[in-house]
């Protein structure tokens, strides 16, 4: 079996991996003007979410189909910042009943794949997954696992479009193009706050470059007099008409989370 | 004397508090679940033995109990698992999954009690999986597992996860009775089983595992010594002779074994690759080796739509010949796995294994999707076809079933 293995494929990723490290160390010199704007934007909005730690907090995700009927799922979610990389994120599901206790870890990366496991509470089995399935939807709902994990600066190139007013605030309005030919998107669209660089909602386009889902976020609060998190989720498919909503609730931060708490042996602990 | 009688008061009272708190669900983890299960098996052809049943219904049940205390640095966890099968008295069993108290400690963390384990990477054979006893009555992939009584000490640093492992006791692997299917035409008698230690089912087995993550590689190397899971069936000659009316039966014996084993798992892009290889030396015999290893593929969104496919092949090698062989000596195994993604998580997973050397081909679906919020109904195919007669699967040749489970999650 051995010799069937891919070293040279490993190789190649590799390669490819280092080209992109050298490629984002060294500043762009080419963008222009728009894209140097939505760049700029991009990292104000991540320099400000800097330095928040860890975090906790409960989810429920309610799925609704175009006919009306509802499905409900419940999950807990810790988050770990990492200095140099993506956060570390550990969900445990409560709800559907068949699938509570299953958990799921995740390192997102700034560069390259992410790493995911999955532990499966009846076989008691810890498998790590293909972190590549990133456009496939989570737990059936309208949310693509892209949507959800970590938004690494470095995972978008950027362009600023224009400033737009609603609801009383000032938004730029900006696209972010995907880097990982694995994405679902073609582009997004993105309304940040002029005051507080907070997302109030995106538009996906699909590969296609239809407009296939719009996210709307409401009900932000601060924590530590810093941090904006927003409570209210609500993404809806513009082709199906299904949507999901996301309600967090019990935001907690400083919780002394450290990296032990987010291994293998903690994903098969996980409650 | 006064001081230290304090100490103990106050480490009562606060625990006592603690258990208080998370029974009133404030600030620790304390639950109650389970499911409750009914579940049909219809065989398609005439049993082989006299005595065996063609058609089966029977009810399972599982409660589990957790509670997280000490901050969450202590737990206690219990599960109890039971099956009742009115055809075959073999298969209707009781079996405490787990019953095990843990603690984290700055450095180490320590388990004790009844606990399951699982160890390797790949689907179609569990080659390093040692720790526990197969619940072999339950269903043949096995799965499912006996729990395991146990003290273990696992500790991780930076140079990866060391697990050391005191087996305490040892389980018994149960057969099908004289009423049940899957069996060969001997029924075995595990009230009648030997070993091949002195100490009978109370060696103490121990066991080592090293696991590490490099990347997009995962990897553990593993070391085991002391009573297979596996038994060798020896015929009773026995119980042939003292009684003539007797039918003749078969004795499980469980031999001493070291193994060493190796688990990888590369994750490389949409590709996983798997490798699970063993080395077995029983006591007074040669050495002796297995491996399975293979690939899993998914296509995500196939033709526009949210599911997923997933292909998967795995190569399976056993030079175990004789009272230890396994069905896995030279077989290639393909499946593929139908995820739709929708509400319900319908999903269905096929499957095909195929002897290279006699051609004998084992096919089994497996499919699931839950009803609402509590229900889940799954349905379960294997086909026992071209089973060479020097297959070890050839006294399930007419064992193909259909199986049907609702389970209701409580």
């Amino acid at each position: 079996m051995i010799r069937n293995w891919p070293k040279p494929r490993t190789l190649i990723r590799f390669a490819a991996l280092l080209t992109l490290a050298a490629m984002t160390q060294a500043e762009p010199t080419s963008l222009s003007a728009s894209q140097q704007l939505g760049l700029e934007i991009a990292r104000e909005a991540d320099r400000r979410d800097l330095g928040f730690g860890d975090n906790a907090s409960e989810l429920t995700m309610t799925l609704r189909n175009q006919y009306g009927e509802e499905s409900v799922r419940r999950m807990r979610n810790k988050t770990l910042e990492q200095n140099d990389d993506g956060d570390k994120s550990l969900i445990v599901f409560d709800n559907p009943r068949d699938v509570k206790g299953t958990a799921f870890l995740s390192f997102t990366h700034k560069a390259g794949a992410d790493d995911q496991w999955l532990y499966l509470p009846a076989l008691k089995r810890v498998k790590r997954i293909a972190s590549s399935n990133k456009s496939g939807p989570f737990m059936g709902s309208e949310f693509a696992y892209e949507d959800i994990s970590s938004q690494e600066v470095e995972k978008y190139s950027y362009n600023f479009l224009r400033n737009e007013s609603f609801n009383g605030r000032n938004h730029f309005v900006i696209e972010r193009d995907p880097v990982d030919p694995k994405s679902g998107y073609s582009r997004q669209e993105v309304w940040l706050d002029t005051e507080e660089y907070r997302v109030w909602k995106v538009d996906y386009y699909d590969r296609k470059g239809d407009l296939l889902k719009t996210l709307t976020l409401s009900d932000y609060q601060q924590y530590l007099n810093k941090y904006w998190r927003a409570d209210h989720w609500l993404m809806q498919n513009h082709q199906t008409g299904k949507s999901t909503e996301l309600s967090y609730k019990g935001w907690r931060f400083a919780n002394g989370y450290r990296d032990r708490d987010f291994t293998k042996n903690s994903l098969a602990r996980a409650k | 004397m006064v001081n230290v009688f304090s100490l103990s008061k106050k480490r009562v009272s606060s625990l006592l508090g603690g258990l208080l708190l998370a029974l009133a669900g404030q600030s620790y983890g304390n639950e109650l679940t389970g499911y409750l299960a009914v579940e049909s098996r219809s065989f398609f052809s005439d049993a082989l033995y006299t005595d065996q049943s063609d058609y089966g219904a029977s009810a399972s049940a599982e409660v589990e109990y957790y509670h997280d205390w000490d901050d969450y640095r202590q737990r206690f966890v219990a599960t109890a698992y039971a099956r009742w099968d009115p055809e075959d008295s073999e298969r209707s069993h009781g079996d405490i999954r787990e019953l095990y108290w843990w603690r984290e400690f700055e450095e180490f963390e320590v388990y004790a009690g009844v606990r399951k384990v699982f160890w390797g990477v790949t689907e179609t054979v569990h080659l390093v999986d040692v720790i526990n006893q197969d619940d072999a009555v339950e269903n043949l992939d096995g799965e499912d597992k006996l729990g395991q009584p146990m003290i273990s000490v696992l500790m991780e640093r930076d140079w990866g996860t060391l697990e050391a492992f005191a087996l305490l006791g040892f389980r018994e692997r149960a057969f099908a009775g004289d009423n049940g299917r899957l069996r060969g035409p001997l029924v075995v008698d595990d009230d009648k089983a030997l070993y091949q230690s002195g100490a009978g089912d109370k060696h103490i087995d121990l066991a080592l595992r090293w696991s590490q993550v490099f990347g997009d590689w995962d990897l553990g190397v593993s070391h085991f010594m002391g009573t297979a899971r596996d038994p060798q069936l020896l015929l009773d000659a026995g119980a042939a002779a003292s009684e003539q009316s007797q039918p003749l039966g078969l004795r499980p014996y469980y031999a001493q074994i070291q193994q060493t084993g190796l688990d990888v798992q590369a994750t490389l892009g949409d590709w996983l690759w798997k490798l699970e290889a063993i080395s077995v030396k029983q006591k007074g015999e040669d050495r002796q080796s297995a491996a399975v290893g293979g690939f899993e593929y998914t296509f995500v969104g196939i033709s526009d739509s949210a599911a997923d496919l997933g292909v998967l092949l795995e190569y399976q090698f056993d030079d175990r010949r004789g009272l230890t062989e396994t069905t896995a000596q030279n077989d290639i195994a393909l499946g593929a796995r139908w995820v739709l993604n929708d509400i319900q998580s319908t999903e269905v997973l096929a499957a095909l294994s195929v002897d290279l050397d006699n051609g004998s081909r084992f096919a089994s679906v497996e499919a699931s999707r839950r009803l609402g919020d509590k229900w889940l109904l799954e349905a379960e195919l294997r086909l026992f076809s071209n089973t060479a007669d020097d297959d070890p699967a050839y006294t399930l040749r007419d064992d193909d079933y259909l199986q049907l489970e609702l389970r209701r999650y409580f």
